[in-house]
């Protein structure tokens, strides 16, 4: 334990000298400001944020942990020849990439709310439950980026792997679904959409929110069979399972590749 | 001047309120031991006044033209096993008494006040709770229904009836009261010339308030909140419908407004505000609709294909998923001087008219209209892109429903009141 | 010491190293030889834990390598281009290091002095030239009193009196008992400190022994003609 805390902190260190971080939490911190300030801070104002967030996360957790791994390269080959455990190292390194992402997300997120004292109160849920979701993506979408980025050596070819990886998940998925949606009218398909959706972290994330947010509600139909779904115990169980499988099959899959990967 | 039928009523009245005054007091120690000793005691335009107490008689039924008043804590309690009270004569008054306990039945419309072919008469100021029927007016005349208090009994949408009922009657005036929980909270059938203002009718499991045949009734001011849907406006002509509210009307088939198969209606200065629909549309014929406000509803206004020639004017439109979706490609009516929030022209001259023509349909509504699953990619960047697409494709839009002068939104999201 | 027996390894299906004994002793300076391609790099990588064997056994010292990390305390590795944290000074690294390995002993800076490092080992990483990094990276592969030590190409970027002080050094470590292995393109500089060559061809040990065993076997007067001898394949090989 102590190991991995000595190796995170200079890995979370040169994860936040890259300015990207900071300048991605400041980015998110003005526009909150901005909707707040100028939308009234009602509804709108979230979904916008959310609309951003998930937009952005996904983006900057493949981006950014892609570019992490060939950064500390060299670091880590000389840490591998020290008598350190590869999976400590693995865990520092994710770690100390991951954590940094989504606490500037958070914070990014949080803190105009903060400012304006909307961090208390019924309704603070709702960009608290933004916030979480956002760092939760951040944590998933760098792991996705490590079994990248550990896989292809070459510094372009990863970023380019990592760029088609969020179009796909970001865009080409819904495409499918929607074609699927439409090839198959009116039957009644929420069970599989809803399973392909699960499969996209992205996806999941989106119907989650959008599910806590009134939105819910005016999806009509759809919603309901969602509310209904969803609500119960077993959907709730499925949905934290498919969540919980996400925080953790990625990394997994991840340590296991810099486990057994010849530097 | 020609006198309508109100005004003859009003003088009847004031003729009846101007004649001595028969006060007959009911008390648990006499003079009447019951109200239906003192009712039947009672002249034409007597008073019959009944202490605080709670009362539990047979059905008791008026036929003279007289004043039935509760004092403070008077209730008429129905053990749950009958209709409280049948009102049958003109010129009656009802004020001030707590109807409660009629019971539940299945084979007939029992309602705790039942005025059955009756004209002219007040009902005010009454509490009404646990009944089936509250208030049931079948062939009535020129009654007015206002100031009450109608709170239902949890339970489903067949083991209640209507707070306020109306059958075959004409000239109603229905003001004031507030209607919770019932089936319906104002069902008028084959009913004409109602006026129904300033109610708030909240959490009835069918509508808030429930037209059919009701031509030439006008409803205005009223809050429609929180129902299984809104208002429901079905085969009837003429009505006019401004001022109100519709919110929080959510579920898979739930609207604010419901047209169903109406001509000739006005729809002006009402809000639509967080329903999954705003207005469905179905089989409305010269509907115009101007002035109104929607707001962070799925769908604002839902126009099937059976709809023609609506107008729809000066409307602003705020937060909705959808604006307008159609599920036909005919023209459906006329859109002009709307204020879109989704308008993405510019306004040059700076005249507050947008320079380029709006198409409220998106390309995505029709989809969702086809496959309502697609729903679930509401807000996803896919369908931004489509969005996107859309604005640089214009083939993708339909062409059908488009706003010619759409006015700009101001940055304070005023609108249109 | 360091004890090889039949080590494979592949690429894909380009086979790097074909069944490699080798056996370099303690208190002598292997010398690690063979053309480009030869599974050199690839031999380092396996006898520093980053890269695994297909098949095939190693020890390191008293330890066989197994998967745990700790037979690594005992090697001081000293990389080819040293790319550092740039904004770690030396001592940064060295302290980092130490708390990583969670030694009890202090750092042996002995080299340090020697180098005359003086405030260059408190600047950061990234200002210093390249010899001065080179000469950190001495330092640090030293620092731990290693009992093996692996370097490649180690004089690369130093200034011929900081040559001077590092074979000095590596003389010094080879008399106190230290496995030394070693690969440099310049040959005359393993002349005067090898003792033992390795000569990789193929993933395959072509030929080991003594340097003079191979100038013996070659007939050539020097290391570097011999192993252009080797390297031109003129010479019968074996393993001595």
């Amino acid at each position: 334990m102590n190991t991995i805390l000595r190796l995170l902190v200079p890995a979370a260190r040169e994860a936040v000298r890259g300015r990207w971080l900071l300048g991605l939490m400041i980015g998110l911190a003005l526009l909150g400001e901005l909707l707040l300030r100028f939308s009234g801070g009602g509804p709108t104002t979230l979904v916008s944020l959310l609309d951003v967030a998930l937009i952005l996360t996904p983006l900057a957790g493949l981006v950014i942990g892609t570019m992490q791994v060939h950064h500390a390269r060299e670091v880590t080959e000389l840490l591998l020849a020290q008598p350190i455990a590869r999976g400590r190292l693995f865990i520092a390194l994710y770690l100390g990439t991951a954590l940094p992402l989504a606490l500037a997300l958070v914070i990014g997120l949080l803190a105009p709310f903060a400012w304006h004292g909307l961090l208390v109160g019924p309704d603070a849920w709702r960009i608290v439950a933004l916030a979480a979701a956002s760092g939760a993506l951040a944590l998933v979408t760098t792991a996705f980026a490590f079994i990248i980025a550990l896989r292809a050596d070459d510094r372009v070819r990863a970023l380019g792997i990592a760029l088609a990886v969020w179009l796909v998940a970001a865009v080409l998925w819904d495409g499918l679904i929607l074609l699927i949606a439409l090839g198959l009218g009116a039957r009644p398909i929420e069970g599989p959409l809803l399973v392909m959706l699960a499969i996209n972290p992205l996806d999941l994330a989106r119907v989650l929110l959008l599910l806590g947010t009134d939105a819910a509600a005016l999806l009509g139909y759809t919603g309901a069979v969602l509310q209904r779904t969803l609500g119960t115990d077993v959907g709730r169980l499925a949905l934290g399972s498919a969540l919980l499988l996400w925080l953790t099959v990625p990394p997994m899959v991840a340590a296991r590749v810099f486990a057994r990967k010849d530097f | 001047m020609v006198a309508g039928t109100g005004d003859i009523e009003m003088l009847i009245l004031l003729a009846l309120a101007l004649a001595p005054q028969v006060v007959l007091e009911v008390t648990p120690d006499g003079p009447y031991r019951t109200i239906a000793a003192a009712v039947a005691a009672a002249p034409r335009s007597a008073t019959v006044r009944v202490a605080a107490g709670v009362w539990r008689e047979p059905t008791i039924e008026i036929t003279e033209a007289i004043t039935l008043e509760g004092m403070p804590g008077a209730v008429l309690d129905g053990e749950g096993e009958r209709e409280l009270l049948v009102v049958r004569g003109g010129g009656v008054i009802v004020r001030g008494f707590t109807f409660r306990n009629t019971g539940t039945t299945y084979s007939e419309d029992r309602a705790a006040l039942h005025v059955d072919g009756a004209w002219g008469c007040l009902i005010e100021q009454n509490r009404f709770e646990e009944t089936f029927f509250a208030i049931y007016l079948s062939r009535v005349e020129g009654c007015t229904v206002r100031d009450n208090l109608v709170v239902g009994t949890p339970g489903t949408e067949s083991a209640t009836g209507n707070a306020i009922h109306s059958w075959g009657s004409r000239n109603l005036r229905i003001e004031r009261n507030d209607l919770r929980g019932h089936r319906d909270g104002i069902y008028l059938e084959f009913t004409r010339h109602a006026t129904v203002h300033d109610n708030v009718s909240t959490g009835h499991f069918r509508y808030g308030l429930h037209f059919m045949y009701a031509d030439s009734s006008t409803y205005a001011r009223n809050r429609f909140v929180a129902n299984g849907s809104g208002v429901a406006v079905m085969y009837s002509r003429g009505v006019v419908m401004h001022d109100n509210d519709f919110s929080g009307n959510r579920g898979p088939t739930a609207y604010g407004l419901l047209l169903k198969e109406i001509t000739d209606a006005v729809l002006a200065r009402n809000r639509f505000i967080n329903n999954t629909t705003g207005i469905l549309a179905d089989g409305a014929e010269r509907v115009e609709v101007r002035e109104n406000r929607f707001e962070s509803n799925g769908w604002a206004i839902r126009l099937l294909a059976s709809t023609s020639g609506g107008r729809f004017l000066a409307n602003t439109f705020v937060g909705n998923a959808f604006d307008v979706t159609v599920n036909g490609r005919g023209t459906l009516g006329v859109f002009k001087g709307n204020r879109w929030d989704s308008y993405r022209g510019w306004d040059l001259d700076a005249d507050g008219t947008g320079d380029v023509a709006h198409y409220p349909v998106r390309f995505f509504a029709l989809l969702v209209e086809r496959a309502p699953v697609a729903m679930l990619l509401q807000r996803s960047l896919f369908v931004r892109v489509l969005d996107a697409a859309e604005r640089v494709l214009p083939v993708l839009t339909p062409r059908g429903v488009v706003d010619e002068a759409p006015q700009m939104l101001r940055a304070d999201r005023g609108g249109a009141e | 010491m360091i004890h090889v027996r039949g080590l494979a390894k592949r690429f894909g299906t380009r086979v790097v190293l074909a069944g490699l004994d080798a056996t370099m002793i303690g208190g002598r300076v292997t010398a690690l030889l063979g053309p480009n391609g030869a599974g050199k790099t690839t031999f380092l990588k396996i006898l520093l834990g980053l890269a695994r064997a297909d098949a095939g056994t190693v020890a390191v010292g008293d330890r066989l390598l197994d998967g745990s990390p700790e037979y690594r305390r005992q090697i001081g590795y000293m990389p080819q281009i040293a790319r550092f944290p740039a904004h770690l000074s030396g001592r940064d690294l060295l302290g980092m290091l130490a708390a990583l390995r969670g030694d009890d002993m202090a750092p042996d800076l002995s080299l340090a002095d020697a180098f005359d490092l003086g405030d260059q080992f408190d600047r950061p990483l990234g200002v210093l030239s390249g010899g001065m990094r080179q000469k950190v990276n001495a330092v640090l592969a030293m620092a731990f009193r290693p009992s093996v030590l692996i370097l490649d190409e180690p004089t690369a970027g130093l200034d011929p009196l900081a040559c001077r002080v590092l074979k000095d050094r590596l003389l010094a470590e080879r008399a106190r008992g230290t496995t030394v292995l070693i690969t440099s393109h310049v040959l005359p500089e393993l002349e005067e400190l090898a003792d033992d060559v390795l000569y990789l061809d193929a993933g395959r040990a072509a030929w080991a022994g003594a340097v003079r065993e191979l100038e013996r076997h070659t007939g050539e007067p020097t290391l570097e003609r011999a192993v252009a001898r080797l390297l031109a394949g003129g010479a019968a090989l074996a393993v001595a």
